[in-house]
Order: C-alpha cells, then structure tokens, then sequence
C-alpha cells in the first residue's frame, strides 16, 4: 500500500507553517508600522472654517501665543480664542474680508465658530498645559514651528512611548518659562546643559506611573 | 491545609460578627458567596450555537472597525463667542446654593465644568452643612439631569405653553373670576422662603378668603405641635449633641432621616471622637421599634414597639418624679423596667449635659413629654435650644382633611398644586385624586409627570433648584439665597413663579423677587449685600433668636399623661421615610435605588421589616409577600427579617410602588403609601396575614464577605471595646490580634516624599451612605440594576459593611465603610498579566483602565474584595441628559474593564499641579479631600500625606486604637481603621 503522503510532504508541511507564521508576523510588523500614530497621526492638516493663518499672526506680525491661548498657564485646556478677541483687532483690521465673514457673523450672532481640533488626545488621557507651561516646556516641543504654519499640522505622533521618551528624559525640552512662547527661542549654551539646570532648581519630576495621566 | 489554619490570626476579643442571619447558621447560599466571587449566575454561559453567532458577529465587527479605523474622527472645538466672566476653561467653578428637602435647608457649593454642574459639596461656612452632605443632597445632582422629568407645559395632556397659560391665569387669577378667593386653594411643600412667603402675603392680600396649604408625607409637624402643647406656642427644637453626655432616642432616627439636616451627625460624632484612652465620649441610648443608624450607634437599644414608646417615656418621666404622678408602667417586663431605671439615673446624673429626643413619627403628647423631661433635667437652654420654626407651624394632616373634604363639598373652584404628589403621598383615605377632579379649574406644578401631573388640566415643569432663583431657611433661621448654574433644562419655572403669576404681580422672575425683596430690607447697601450673600451662601445676621420657653410641668402632665398608655397588643405598622427614596422624590433616581439601605442593604426594594418571633408568628420567610391591611386600607410587601426589630411591629417604607414615575423607578418596590391613613397617619395597629406567595428580595449584606474562604473561620474585621476596656488597656486595640511574625520575600520600597493613606474612624461612622453616593458622583460610577446587584455585579467602589454581633433577636451593629486600601505589596499588581495595574510612588494603586483586557485575576486576587469589574457597557446609549452629570476629570470606563477606588487619585493630580504651577513643593494637609472625606458628616474618614507627622491622617494612625485589616497577610495596605468603642452602663450590662 502505497503512502498517502509522500516523504517530502513532511518538509513541505513544516515549511508552510513557517511560510504562514512569517507572512501573518510580516503583515502584523507592517500593519503596525503603517498604523503607528507616527504614520496615521503626524501631518493631520485638517480644512479650518476660517483660513487662519499663524504664519502671519504669530509668526510675521509677532503676536505672543499667549495673546488668543491665553488660559495655557492656569489651566489644563489651552483655550482656543472666543470671537470677542478675534474682533478685538478685526472690527478695525481688515472689518470687511470675505475670509472673516464667519467671525463676524459668529460675533453678531453669539453661534461660536467650529474650529477643527488638530493634536487630539483619548479620552483617558488627561495631559494638561498648565503643568507643562509652567514648568518650561515650550509650545514648539509638541505643537512644532506654528509660527512657520500657514495650516496648522501635527508634527509629533502624540503617542504614549513618545510622551514618555520627554518623561523619563526632560532635560532637551526644558527651558526658561518666559521663552516658552518663543518658538525660534536657542540658548546660548548647551540646552540640556541648561534644562538639567532648570530641572535641578525648579525639582522637575515628571510622572512615569500610570495615574500622572490616566485617571 | 494545616498551614491556613496556622496563618490564620485569633482574635481574643472572642466576639463573634455576623453579617446576615444565613452567616450566622451557615447556610449554603451564603456559602457560595464565600467560596465564588460571582455564584448567582456570575458569568453568563454561552451555548455552542450563540457561541458560533458571536464568533461570526466578532469577525464582522473587527472588519467594520477596522474599516472605521482608517478615517480620523473630526473633532470640533466651539469656544465663545464671547467670553464669560471668571470662565477658565477646564477649570470648574463653584457656586453657593441651598437645598431643601423636607422644609429646613441645607447649604451647599456646587462645582460646574463649561456649565453643567457635575458635584454637590456641602458649603463649609453654612450652619447646616458645615461642608458635609447627606446622601440624598449628593443625589439632587442626578434629579436635575434625569431625562424623565416633566418636559414643557401641557394642558389635558396636550401640548401647550407658558405664555398660554399666563394668559389663562391672567383671566383665571382676576379679582372678577375669584373674588374674595374663597374658591382658591394652594397646596404646596414645607417652605421656609422669605420670599415665597411675601408672594403669600400678597395672595393674601388679594384674595383674602383664599387658604394656602403645605403638607409634606415625611414631615416634622409632631415636635411643633408637641412644644405648642408644652409651651403654649409652637417651637423648633434644636438639640446640642456637642454639649451632651446623655442621649435618649425615643423612636428618633436622629443620626438618619429624622433629622432635617446632618448638623446632629457632626455634633454626635464630635463627642464620640477620642483622641487617647484617657478622653470621655457620651452615651446613647435608644429605644425603637426599626434598627435605625442611631440604634446602630447606640451603647444601649431597647427594642420596642413604636406605639409603646409613650409608655416607656411617661414610665421615665414618672421614675425622675416629674410632675409628682405614680408609676404607671404596666406590662413592663424585666428588661424595659431595668432600662427605664437606669436611663433615669443616668440622665439624672447628667443634668443640663443629657438631652431626651423622639422621632417625628411620634404624637405630640410624646414631644410634649420629652420637653418637659428636658426642662426638668435642666437641658432646656443648655442642650436643647428653641426657636421659632422656620416653616409655618401646622399640623398639615388636617389641613388637607379640610382641604378635600371642602374639594368634595364643592366649595374650591380653583386647586393650584405647587410641587410635591399629593395624589400619591396624601393619606390614602382622601382619595385625592378623585378629589381633585370636583376642582373646575386644577393647575399642578410638579418635577416629574407624577400620580398627581396625571390628574391635572395644567401640568406645568417645575424647575430643578439649580435652574432656579429663591431663597431658603436653615432649621436655625439662616438665610441662603439658591442661585442657579444651568438654564432650565425643560423649560421648568420653580413654585416661586408659578404663586407670583397667582398673585398677578407685574414682575413674575423669581430672581427679580428675591432680589427685590432683600433689596428692600438692606436698602443702601443692596448691591454689595447681595453679592457678599451669593458668594458667602448665606445672608449675615439671619439666624433667629433663641426663645425661652418654659411648662407648667403638673398642668401638663396631667394633661398629656393619660394619652401615653401602652397600646393594645397586637401587630402594629410604622411608616419610615426610604432611605433610598425619602417620600417618593427620588423614586427616579438610579444612584438612590442602587445605594443599599443603611440597614437592610436592600436595594431596589421596600420589603417589610420585622423581627424573626414575629415572622415565625406569620409563617413567614424572607421574600413571603404579606398582605396587611389597617383602617379599612390594604398593601402588600414582602418580609424581611431584621435582627433586633421589634417583636409585633412591622417597618414599611415610603416612596415606593410609584405607578407614574420615569423609567428608573416606575413599578419599582411596593407601594404602602395605600396603607396610610389620615387616622393613624405613622403608626397605626394592622392585622397582617401571610398570602403565601414569594418575592425576590436583593440585598448586598452577604456580598463581598471578607470570611476566610478555606478554613471557614471568621476573621477579626471588625475590633471594638468598651470604654473602661479602652481606659484600664489602651494597647486592647494592639493585643485583640495576635498576628504571627511575617517576613517579607522581596525587597521592600522605600516610601519617601508624600505618601497618601487613609484613616477611617469606626467610632464616628454611622453608615450613612453619604460617602457612597458621593463616590459615585465624582467617579462616574455606573448602576447597573437590581438583576444584577443579584449576581453581586454592583458597582459602588467604597461599601458599607454591617456587622451583627451578640444575640440573634437582639443584636449591636458595626458599620465599616470598605474601599480598595492601597496595599503596599498590592496582590492584585502581581497577578495581572498586562501591568494594567500598578503602584505610583507616592502609594497609590494605580488602575489604567485603557490597558485593562479584564481578565479579572487582581478581583479574583483581592482578599478585600473591593474591585468592580464592568460586565456591560453601563454607559452605552444614555440619554443625552444623562451624559452631561459625568465628571469630566474622570474616565468613563467601558464594558470588560476593572474598575476600583483610587483616593480620587484626579483630586490629588489636580491639586498637585496647581502647587507646582504656583511654585510650592509640598501639598498641605487637607488641601486634597477624597470626595467621601468631603461628604462625610461624621468626619469618620480622613486622607492625606502620611509622611507629614503634622497632618490629621498621621495623628490618626499614631492613635493605638489603629489597626489594619488582614494585617497577616503582610500586604501593607494604606487605609486603617480606628477600633469602635461603646460605652455601656455599667447597671445594665448583663452578669
């Protein structure tokens, strides 16, 4: 009686197993390459209702971030601007541009504009900006060069591991509190030099352990 | 095996606790909650073919969520148009407001986040708050957001509006329709408002003949008329429990609901506090029918029929020789003669430091009574002040006797019902909705589309009292302005209003009228007066003057003496307000129905409580549906056994049964409000018979037991001692374990810097449920229903557990609130195979919810058994109302993920952020409160950094009443306990 499997049908069997695994942890490995938030988060420019440029707001006219963002010291959420202080300078400064025409008619009619959100969190995660201001890390860190940005775009994936990279190792992103708003702002030194300085005086400990974000 | 019983720690104690009468014989039911962590159909088994159908389900929803992955969600940002003054974003803000439940009010601070107030906190400068809460005012927070509440006006039941009813009332309300208004009636709640009370005086005016009626199911009419008896004219007792060393409950529930703020609590807990084994702490006795909290926190309870509590108090008013009568105390056995003695000699002992109190249930003759015993011991002006009551002293019960009985005659034209459900809550022998309908013209205002919204031509919302403006009285005359957070969320408008448009006054805002109104009164000074009351919470200088009133003590007694007789024999029934529900209120209120009953831990349910003799009497079991019936008036309720209920008394609940409710409590427990008549309106004697059918009951007391699941043994949990064993062995607390030497297998941490722990003191705690229902505000815990409280899948991450110990029939009670403790070498970190769960420096167990796959080892691992674990998405399709109570500092978990106490871990990091934004290193001691620290009226719970031997939660754990539990199993964990001390009577300790 002759074999239903021949000889070689052994090899061939224990070769394609191999070939499945190493295909399924092929895709898997590119799957998660693809998905990072480095690939799927970074460069999100989405389309705002107002063409607000902060190329020329803060970065030709030199407007202080702080100006519209302007609770980014005292509370978690950095504030994006209510109309009123948008109007505080366009009921003068361009009052009749098309490109303003919902903020004006967001002014009149108290409806407020629906900007779109760009560096978005999950909703366990509670990152909070006043921690982070006023311990001197800088706009730039996470937001990128929002004075070289016509659109605003999310430069960093947000991710966890790359929160913790700073949080274990804060010393690069730390800088004298009243330059965190200036985005092309360089020491003079070296800046790790200078932020272990900082570190050092202002008894920076950033949290590693679960609740310091999750809550 | 042997090695079990070996670790196993002895108590030398040698008392033994139990906490239901099926631990007690060890049935096997209890077993298996022993042994399971889920025995009632715990996990559900899914068979093969479901099993296929979810597979193929699984694999078509990995598909679609894949697919979905692929586009980013849009996510908008809408800040202002234009700013809001003091608005930070994401910062909430405070509001002072004031509460009223049941007439006297209660301050409070309410936080909103963007608007929507998310936590009620008590106000700390308010006399009748002192920064503490009851339970029932945590809830008020879910009342405002309940999607069931009436929703815009309707006329017959058809739509409708408000401009077309002022339009109505204008014609209705004229001097040409009512005349001299001796067809109008109003009938509304308890209302201790200034400014209601001037729209009164106007309705007066207009309309002279016109009655205004205030009636309340659960109210405190008794002590008024009681002291009206006494003295001549009606007055508010307020009884000083931080000035007395001898306490008498008479059938009053003080420390519970038969108080009308949760001032009594702060007071009693502040002389129960001990800081060394040389301090003194008072004495309470008790004698009642029901196991209240105040029995719980007794050093003696006499168990007691509540119609015999006459007799008992004209028996002790004769042993201390008041008004000079011989004794009359007859069918007095042993126990209650020995009783009486002994609390006469105490008291005696004590004079101008005791005070005697009894419960609203009781009959003016009682109050009168119990007044003048207090002004013979001397207490009248020391321990017990009177004032003038806050709210219009009458006795309701027969105003709305005249109030139907002139509907039925025909007499009333117009019937304006301004809050409440009368329908549902007046005495059953009115039958007031038939009542109702002789009115031409009904107008009700009520919160809800109620029994009563159902009998009316004009339904009207009533507005939460957080989206309205008036004002409010505290039982010592304080007033508070109530200042809204949110417009009203269905176009509700409070009773203030709707007696304004009666009235026909021109300006009918209510934030119009009471601005005005105290304008008026402070003159010059408006603007700032008004400002400085909205930011205090309280108007200075309000409070009224003490009166001191005092009885013909012989007049008197002889007067009342012959009411007081001992009742007939047989079965009587006494109505208590539902810890749950109070008279109905919060019948649609998912927190309130899933907070188990201080006592019975009973949830979603009123069962009927009596003793075991007299349930044996009945042929009856727990769960046997009884049918009573008294005057002509019939219910059913099914029988619970309580341990140290009286014997031929039966303890019904209100506030359930409700037929138009919403849809949390509709239908849900039974409704004895039908049982109760104008005649005997909170106790009256009943005939009860067994209808043989069953009924499940669902209760926790056997939930999450801490017995040692192998040997069986029970372990010592709870500790208590006596004051003179406390005295004569401070170091009692220390030896009452003996703890075998542990060592330790790895490397301990070192703790330094702010280290969090927590002190529970379980001298103060009453077991309230403050703590629970607060807990559950600020963390976002989710209710999950009486079905599955039955599987003991309940959610509430800190429990009360309440210990019987002593006799069967006639047990103490020990309450002990358990949260996870924060073990130092936590047994559930090590088990859980994705480190979802893990330690913080500073000593917390951390829970990272996103990283949970529930596999439910740490809850398995656990031997506290405080982790909840998220069977279903609770939180899935809620109304869009009911999203909006969230805390948004808070995560809302999802289904399949462990869930447990933190230490309000988001207060910490909030505060902790704010110092080192502001530059200061270190958090001071009780700049973090855990929410159940906040609410806690008893200050039984303290929390802070026990690194700092300064803060109280350090001072605490230095004390040698200090102890862990399960201290042998070396797992360190950060919340001790304070061992419980009593203070017995030497004469009546037995042999």
């Amino acid at each position: 009686m002759s074999a239903i499997f021949s000889k070689k049908f052994d090899t061939t069997l224990r070769l394609a197993v191999a070939g499945v695994v190493l295909v399924l942890a092929g895709a898997g490995g590119v799957a998660a390459y693809l998905f990072h938030p480095k690939q799927v988060d970074t460069g999100y420019t989405p389309v705002q209702p107002v063409p607000y440029s902060h190329k020329l707001h803060a970065g030709n006219l030199g407007m202080d971030c702080y100006y519209c963002h302007s609770t980014v010291e005292t509370s978690s959420f950095a504030a994006v601007p209510t109309t009123e202080t948008c109007m505080n300078c366009h009921h003068r400064v361009r009052e009749k541009s098309p490109k303003l025409q919902l903020v004006r008619e967001s002014y009149s009619n108290g409806q407020p504009i629906p900007w779109v959100k760009v560096h978005r969190l999950p909703d366990y995660v509670y990152f909070n900006h006043q921690a982070h201001v006023t311990s001197g890390v800088s706009c730039v860190s996470c937001h990128g060069r929002v004075d070289q940005m016509v659109e605003v775009k999310q430069v960093q994936p947000l991710s966890m591991a790359w929160c913790l990279e700073c949080h274990r190792n804060p010393a690069q992103n730390i800088r004298p509190v009243e330059f965190v708003t200036k985005l092309d702002w360089t020491p003079e030194g070296d800046p790790v030099e200078l932020g272990l300085k900082i570190i050092q005086a202002k008894g920076i400990k950033p949290p590693t352990h679960c609740s310091g974000c999750h809550r | 095996m042997s090695q079990f019983v070996q670790i196993n720690p002895t108590t030398t104690t040698g008392k033994k606790y139990w906490r239901s009468l099926s631990q007690l014989s060890g049935t096997p039911e209890f077993k298996q909650w022993v042994e399971q962590e889920f025995p009632a159909g715990g996990v559900d088994a899914i068979s093969s073919s479901s099993r296929r159908n979810l597979l193929k389900l699984m694999a078509a929803s990995f598909g679609l969520a894949g697919l979905a992955a692929c586009r980013r969600p849009v996510e908008h940002i809408l800040p202002h148009s234009k700013g809001v003054e003091g608005l930070i974003h994401g910062k909430p803000l405070h509001y002072a407001t004031v509460a009223t439940v049941g007439g006297a009010a209660t301050g409070l601070m309410v936080e909103t986040h963007e608007g929507r107030p998310t936590k009620i906190e008590g106000n700390e400068k308010h006399p009748a708050s002192l920064g503490a809460t009851s339970a029932h005012m945590q809830a008020l927070l879910l009342n405002l957001y309940d999607p069931d509440r009436a929703k815009g006006v309707k006329r017959n039941g058809a739509r409708s509006s408000w401009d077309e009813f002022t339009a109505w009332a204008k014609d209705e309300f004229s001097a040409a329709k009512q005349g001299d208004g001796s067809g109008l009636r109003i009938l509304a709640e308890h209302s201790s408002s200034p400014s209601l009370q001037s729209v009164r005086n106007e309705i007066a005016r207009k309309f002279p003949k016109a009655q205004w009626v205030e009636f309340d199911s659960v109210n405190f009419d008794n002590p008024r008329l009681g002291t009206a008896l006494a003295f001549g004219q009606p007055l508010e007792a307020h009884y000083q429990y931080d000035k007395a060393d001898v306490v008498l409950a008479l059938d009053a529930d003080f420390l519970g609901l038969d108080s009308q703020s949760v001032l009594p609590v702060k007071q009693f807990s502040a002389k129960r506090r001990v800081s060394d084994h040389n301090s003194q702490i008072n004495r309470l006795y008790a004698a009642e029918s029901n196991y209240s909290m105040t029995g719980a926190m007794a050093d003696h309870r006499l168990r007691l029929r509540s119609s015999d509590i006459g007799a008992l108090a004209l028996a002790l008013a004769t042993e201390l020789n008041i008004g000079g009568a011989l004794k009359v105390l007859s069918n007095a056995s042993d126990d209650k003669a020995r009783f009486v003695a002994a609390v006469a000699k105490d008291l005696a002992a004590h004079k101008g430091r005791s005070i005697v109190v009894a419960g609203p249930r009781q009959p003016r003759e009682v109050h009168a009574l119990v007044a003048l015993v207090n002004q013979a011991l001397g207490n009248t002006g020391e321990t017990v002040i009177y004032t003038q009551p806050v709210v219009t002293a009458i006795d309701s019960l027969a105003a709305v006797n005249q109030l139907t009985s002139d509907l039925n005659s025909g007499q009333v034209k117009t019937l304006v019902v301004l809050g409440g459900n009368p329908v549902y809550t007046l005495p059953a022998d009115l039958n007031f909705a038939k009542s109702m309908s002789k009115a031409a013209s009904t107008v009700v205002l009520t919160a809800e589309e109620n029994e009563t919204w159902a009998a009316a031509q004009w339904q009207l919302p009533e507005a939460h009292i957080f989206e309205s403006w008036g004002d409010a009285r505290a039982l010592d005359g304080t007033v508070s302005i109530q200042q809204p957070m949110v417009a009203p969320l269905y176009y509700g408008k409070p009773a203030l209003e709707v007696a304004a448009i009666v009235a026909g006054l021109e300006n009918t805002r209510a934030h119009d009228i009471v601005k005005s109104n105290w304008s008026a009164k402070w003159g010059a000074t408006a603007e700032k007066s008004w400002k400085q009351a909205l930011y205090n919470g309280f108007i200075d200088g309000t409070k009224l003057e003490t009166v001191k009133p005092s009885a013909d003590a012989a007049r008197l007694f002889a007067a009342i003496a012959p009411a007081l007789k001992p009742a007939p024999a047989g079965i009587e029934i006494a109505f208590f307000p539902g810890h749950s529900t109070w008279d109905g209120r919060f019948a649609n209120n998912a927190w309130m129905q899933e907070a188990p009953d201080p006592m019975t831990k009973i949830v979603w349910d009123n069962p009927a409580l009596l003793s075991q003799t007299t349930a044996t009497k009945l042929g009856a079991v727990n769960g046997t549906l009884l049918t009573i019936s008294a005057a002509g008036l019939k219910a059913t309720a099914p029988a619970m056994v309580m341990p140290g209920h009286a014997d031929d008394s039966i303890s019904l609940t209100l506030g359930y049964g409700r037929s138009a409710c919403g849809r949390v409590g509709r239908g849900v427990g039974h409704r004895i409000e039908g049982l109760r008549g104008s005649a005997a309106f909170h106790i009256a004697p009943a005939t009860v018979s067994n209808s043989g059918a069953t009924y499940q009951l669902v209760t926790t007391q056997e939930h999450h037991t801490l017995e040692e699941p192998i040997t069986g043994k029970l372990r010592p949990i709870v500790l208590e001692a006596t004051m003179a064993e406390y005295h004569h062995h401070p170091d009692h607390f220390e030896h009452a374990v003996h703890v075998p030497e542990v060592v330790n297998m790895f490397e301990q941490f070192e703790w330094k810097g702010q280290q969090w722990g927590m002190a529970i003191d379980l001298n103060a705690c009453t077991g309230c449920n403050a703590c629970l229902v607060a807990c559950q505000a600020e963390n976002n815990i989710p209710v999950v229903g009486k079905d599955q409280v039955r599987r003991g899948r309940e959610m509430h991450w800190i429990r009360l557990d309440r210990y019987f110990t002593g006799k069967m029939d006639d047990p103490q009670v020990v309450n002990q609130p358990m949260a996870c403790v924060q073990c130092e070498n936590a047994p559930c970190e090590s088990v859980c195979p994705v480190a979802a769960t893990t330690h913080s420096p500073e000593g917390l167990n951390d829970m990272a919810y996103n990283r949970c796959v529930g596999t439910r080892y740490c809850a398995n691992n656990c031997p506290y058994k405080v982790r909840r674990f998220n069977f279903f998405n609770w939180n899935k399709n809620l109304p869009e109302s009911q999203k909006m109570v969230f805390n948004p500092d808070v995560t809302v978990r999802m289904r399949g993920v462990m869930e447990k106490c933190n230490y309000c871990v988001q207060r910490i990091e909030e505060k902790k952020i704010e110092a080192k934004a502001n530059n200061r290193a270190q958090l001071k001691d009780g700049d973090v409160k855990s929410a159940c620290q906040q609410v806690c009226p008893a200050e039984a719970i303290v929390f802070g950094n026990i690194n700092d031997p300064q803060s109280r939660v350090a001072q605490m754990k230095k004390q040698q009443r200090d102890y862990v539990l399960l201290e042998e199993l070396n797992i360190k964990p950060r919340t001790s306990y304070l061992g419980k001390l009593r203070n017995p009577n030497p004469e009546l300790i037995h042999g």
